[in-house]
């Protein structure tokens, strides 16, 4: 196998990087960019804590080939603080105990970036809807619902 | 909590924000420079002979730079029963023991060489049944049992497959039982489970010049862990550090023998350069401990007027290939007996038993939902027989705190807490909106569970704390607790505040540590860690506030007893101007002519279980008047569910538990509770690790293989699975010394799923489930052999409907 060339935008910084065809994204994120806040359990789509945003929505960074990643813009729980500022799901998952032993928080984080961006009225249904994807052992999951209500209460009310 | 408090019952934000903001570090993502990568080989046998093991092919791989097997390290590693090979030696005892270890340069090129190690075997006789294990002609699992070390209140049996029995004996049970109006007698079972911990194990070692060994790994109790290498490697503790990063989740699972010897000694092996063995999820199934599978055994009789008289049991724990831990929770069992009722006569004996299967461990309640899983079903069957409302038959028996006696003859302290209370408050909650299901095939039921538990540990388990004052006037609290998400560091931190009279945002305490840097505490398990940690930083603080009044006092030449502290500073009595802060005498006072009184604050506190005692191995009687545990919380849990009688799925509507304890901050307790329930109830409904038991399918998997090591075969709690309405309340009674009255929760929210879910499926149809998980389809199997007649109904309502 040869390496291939690829560009990732990774919290707004133009990355080039040689990756091989097999590896995944979750490799590429950990192990060459050394973004500790991804992180890895199943490495089968199963657990979904290696969930990142790409282009804006949640995937699984084990389950995509570096390849497919080639030009896309990828956000990570350290690109959510801007100027020091944390986001309102930061905030909001800080407010409401929505996590404990932190493993699965990255990913828990991400999917309520994207459902405060793209519902902006979400039904506790809808909510568990999308966290499903991702398994928490510790906090029984309605701290985290709780959060993302919040979060986009928070949005709606135009808090920043 | 009182309103007078000023942190410590509030809903402070938890310390550990770069969880949540980023950059919070776990073993899984520690490395050191010039690292190199372990990888495990498994035995494809559940009990085999190792004949021999060629890895020529795996030396040639590039990047290899040893592979190393049992033979390397000709010793045995445990706390409690000192039953562990380093790697397997002469034999493999379970499918997927470690054989031998492959180091690379790196994760790759381990991971290709590993699959170059041929390994002949001998395959031997298997057992994955306690019952196979018992039976005389079974294979003998460790014949070498009898040269083990092991705990002095641990009594293995040589010989057999049995790694340890406790006894328990009080009055006369036969005489009892021949007076019982109504008797239940029942066998439970559960399956072996997995903790599933997100943070799969990790650890890295490195073996320094002068000798000193240094370890960074996932664990709950540094000091565990130290202890534990130290004893089984032979290295002394001032030569050997244990790093405390966050972990990611624990459940019991990373309390024990966790795997720190292995990158330790490959380590030493390679000159001390620094190896990390990071487990996969499927590794983590396969060579780190799992929970412990159970069959209890219980007889229990009660007389006509509802009293409980007579208990007799044999409780077996599935102990798998190794029973390090288990061992002790098999006493644990044993001696608790009877949750949290006064029976007279008893005659219990429990067991840890090999089998050969995947080694275990502790587990969230060392075995307290398990044993309160039969004994509130038996508790609920004695009430029906006896025609008595289940509530009100557990308060007839409950424990009377300064009256009862336990199972093992501890009397309850006056102020232990109160059990009855939060029966009935369960009950009352319970009661509330009731609806009528919308069809007929669906059925309701209520049902509650009690329950108690206090921390197993040894009757020395000490604790202890610093608190220093730095030089600006804010403050570090060094303790040896592990951080693994329950928040004792955020209630630690409470603690402080409001003992010194000091905003929460100047304290620290660190979530990451190391043994040769933090004061020692035993373990963090059972529940113990706000207990006593918080019993020994408020110790600390006094500490701390006598040295600061002691200083205001010769800068004010007065009498100690005229300083007064609050708020930060020593103030001389009615005299306000004349105060001393922390900051001030953080370093020494220094007066206007340069004089300086004092020194560097440091407060030094400490916490050991006052009057606990052992037991006595043929009894299991207390020694002494005195206590197993310096803490017990009572609570009860109930649920109400919906049966679909034709898919046989149970939807749990609502699930509300009580706790006796006060909380000191509801947000972290909140969690606690919400996420025990979830876990309870999911190990009620849905987890198991599936073997072969009976041999059904022979030829279609390797014999003797875990059969799902992966989450679509092991089935997790999913944001759509909670239940519909989590509902809980903390009753705030308070014991005296405890830290601001409080005592342990994490565990115990876990407890009473099992049970109450039982009891109320036996309340909305008649049928007893005796076994866990309640799947939908053990539910209409059951509902087939105790009540057909259900679902030929159900079956009739829907041709009508249709
Ligand atoms: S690591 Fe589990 S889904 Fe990617
Ligand atoms: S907080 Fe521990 S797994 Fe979610």
């Amino acid at each position: 196998m040869k390496p291939v060339r690829i560009t990732l935008t990774v919290n707004g910084i133009k990355r080039e990087l040689d990756v091989m065809p097999n590896e995944s994204l979750l490799h590429v994120l950990r192990d060459r960019l050394h973004i500790i806040s991804v992180k890895g359990n199943c490495f089968r789509g199963e657990c979904g804590i290696c969930t990142v945003l790409m282009n804006g929505r949640p995937v699984k960074s084990c389950q995509v080939l570096a390849p497919e990643a080639d030009g896309s813009e990828i956000v990570t729980l350290e690109g959510l603080v801007k100027n020091g500022e944390p986001s309102l799901v930061q905030k909001a998952f800080l407010e409401e105990f929505g996590y404990q032993c932190g493993f699965c928080t990255s990913a828990f984080v991400l999917l309520g970036e994207w459902i405060i961006n793209n519902i902006p009225n979400p039904t506790e249904e809808q909510i568990k809807e999308v966290l499903n994807a991702v398994v928490c052992r510790c906090t029984g999951y309605q701290q985290i619902i709780k959060a993302i209500m919040k979060a986009a209460q928070w949005k709606r009310e135009g808090k920043s | 909590m009182p309103d007078s408090y000023k942190y410590v019952g509030s809903k402070v934000q938890r310390i550990d924000k770069d969880k949540v903001l980023g950059g919070a570090e776990f073993a899984y993502d520690f490395e050191l420079p010039g690292m190199l990568w372990a990888k495990l080989v498994g035995s494809p046998y559940p009990h085999a002979k190792i004949v021999s093991v060629d890895y020529s092919d795996a030396l040639k791989v590039p990047g290899v730079v040893a592979v190393f097997t049992g033979e390397d390290f000709p010793f045995k590693v445990g706390l409690y029963a000192a039953d562990r090979d380093v790697l397997a030696r002469k034999k493999a005892l379970y499918y997927g023991h470690p054989v031998a270890a492959v180091i690379a340069e790196s994760l790759d090129a381990a991971e290709e060489a590993a699959t170059k190690i041929q390994v002949e075997y001998e395959p031997l006789p298997y057992s994955l049944k306690v019952e196979d294990s018992l039976k005389p002609d079974a294979p003998i699992i460790h014949e070498e049992m009898h040269t083990y070390k092991h705990a002095v209140f641990i009594y293995p049996k040589p010989g057999t497959n049995i790694a340890h029995q406790t006894k328990v004996r009080k009055g006369n049970v036969e005489e009892a039982f021949s007076k019982a109006d109504v008797v239940v007698e029942k066998v439970y079972r559960e399956p072996l489970l997995s903790h599933y911990y997100l943070e799969p194990w990790t650890g890295i070692a490195r073996v320094r010049s002068d000798g000193t060994v240094e370890v960074w790994s996932s664990h709950q109790s540094p000091f565990a862990v130290r202890e534990l290498l130290s004893k089984s490697l032979s290295i002394p503790m001032n030569k050997l550090v244990v790093h405390h990063l966050y972990t990611g989740g624990g459940f019991g699972g990373k309390a024990g023998l966790l795997l720190e010897h292995l990158p330790i000694l490959f380590s030493k092996k390679l000159g001390g350069r620094p190896v990390k063995l990071r487990l996969t999820a499927r590794e983590n199934f396969f060579y780190m401990a799992q929970r412990a599978g159970y069959l209890i055994k219980m007889k229990t009789g009660a007389t006509k007027d509802g009293k409980l008289i007579a208990h007799w049991g044999e409780y077996y724990l599935d102990a798998g290939a190794y029973a390090d831990y288990t061992v002790n929770m098999a006493r644990a069992i044993g001696l608790t007996a009877t949750g949290p009722y006064e029976i007279p006569n008893i005659h219990v004996d429990s067991f840890a038993v090999y089998t050969n299967k995947v080694p275990t461990t502790a587990f969230r309640g060392f075995t307290m939902q398990e044993l309160h899983y039969a004994f509130e079903s038996q508790i609920d069957e004695l009430a029906h027989k006896l025609g008595m409302d289940p509530a009100e038959f557990r308060l007839l028996n409950v424990f009377k705190p300064g009256i009862s006696r336990t199972a093992i003859g501890e009397r309850l302290k006056e102020d232990a807490g109160d059990p009855a209370t939060p029966i009935k408050e369960v009950v009352k909650m319970l009661s509330e909106d009731d609806e009528k299901p919308k069809k007929p095939w669906i059925v309701r039921g209520k049902g509650i569970a009690a329950f108690w538990k206090g921390p197993f540990q040894p009757s020395s388990a000490a604790s202890s704390a610093i608190v220093k004052v730095n030089d600006d006037g804010t403050v570090d609290v060094l303790v040896g607790t592990g951080a693994m998400g329950q928040g004792t560091i955020t209630a630690l931190t409470q603690i402080v505040a409001e003992e010194l009279g000091i905003p929460p945002e100047i304290i620290r305490v660190s979530p990451h540590r190391s043994t040769d840097m933090v004061p020692y505490t035993w373990q963090t398990v059972g529940s113990r860690g706000l207990f006593s940690e918080g019993m020994s930083v408020i110790m600390a603080c006094e500490d701390l506030i006598e040295q600061v009044r002691e200083v205001a006092s010769i800068v004010f030449d007065v009498n100690k007893n005229m300083i007064e502290y609050s708020e930060g500073k020593a103030c001389v009595k009615g005299e306000p101007w004349h105060c001393i802060t922390l900051k001030e005498a953080a370093l020494g006072y220094m007066n206007p002519k340069g004089v300086t009184v004092g020194g560097p604050l440091i407060g030094r506190g400490y916490y050991v279980p006052p009057r606990n005692v052992l037991t006595d191995p043929e009894t299991g009687q207390v020694l002494e008047e005195g206590h197993l545990a310096p803490f017990y919380t009572f609570g009860a849990g109930g649920v109400e569910i919906e049966i679909n009688l034709l898919t046989g799925e149970i939807k749990v509507l609502k699930a509300v538990s009580v706790y006796d304890t006060p909380a000191v901050n509801p947000g972290l307790a909140e969690g606690q509770v919400v996420g025990g329930t979830v876990m309870g109830l999911n190990i009620a409904m849905r987890e198991r690790l599936i073997y072969d038991e009976e041999g059904e399918y022979k030829g279609v998997f390797p014999e003797g293989m875990l059969l799902n090591p992966c989450l679509t075969g092991y089935l997790l709690a999913r944001a759509s699975d909670i239940p519909e309405k989590i509902e809980f309340k903390f009753l705030g009674v308070k014991q005296k010394d405890a830290p601001f009255g409080a005592k342990g929760i994490a565990e115990l929210t876990m407890i009473p799923w099992p049970a109450a879910l039982a009891n109320a499926i036996y309340n909305a149809i008649g049928v007893r489930i005796t076994e866990l998980p309640i799947t939908p389809d053990k539910l209409i199997e059951e509902i087939r052999k105790q009540k057909p007649e259900l679902l030929e109904q159900a079956e009739k309502y829907l041709e009508v409907n249709l």
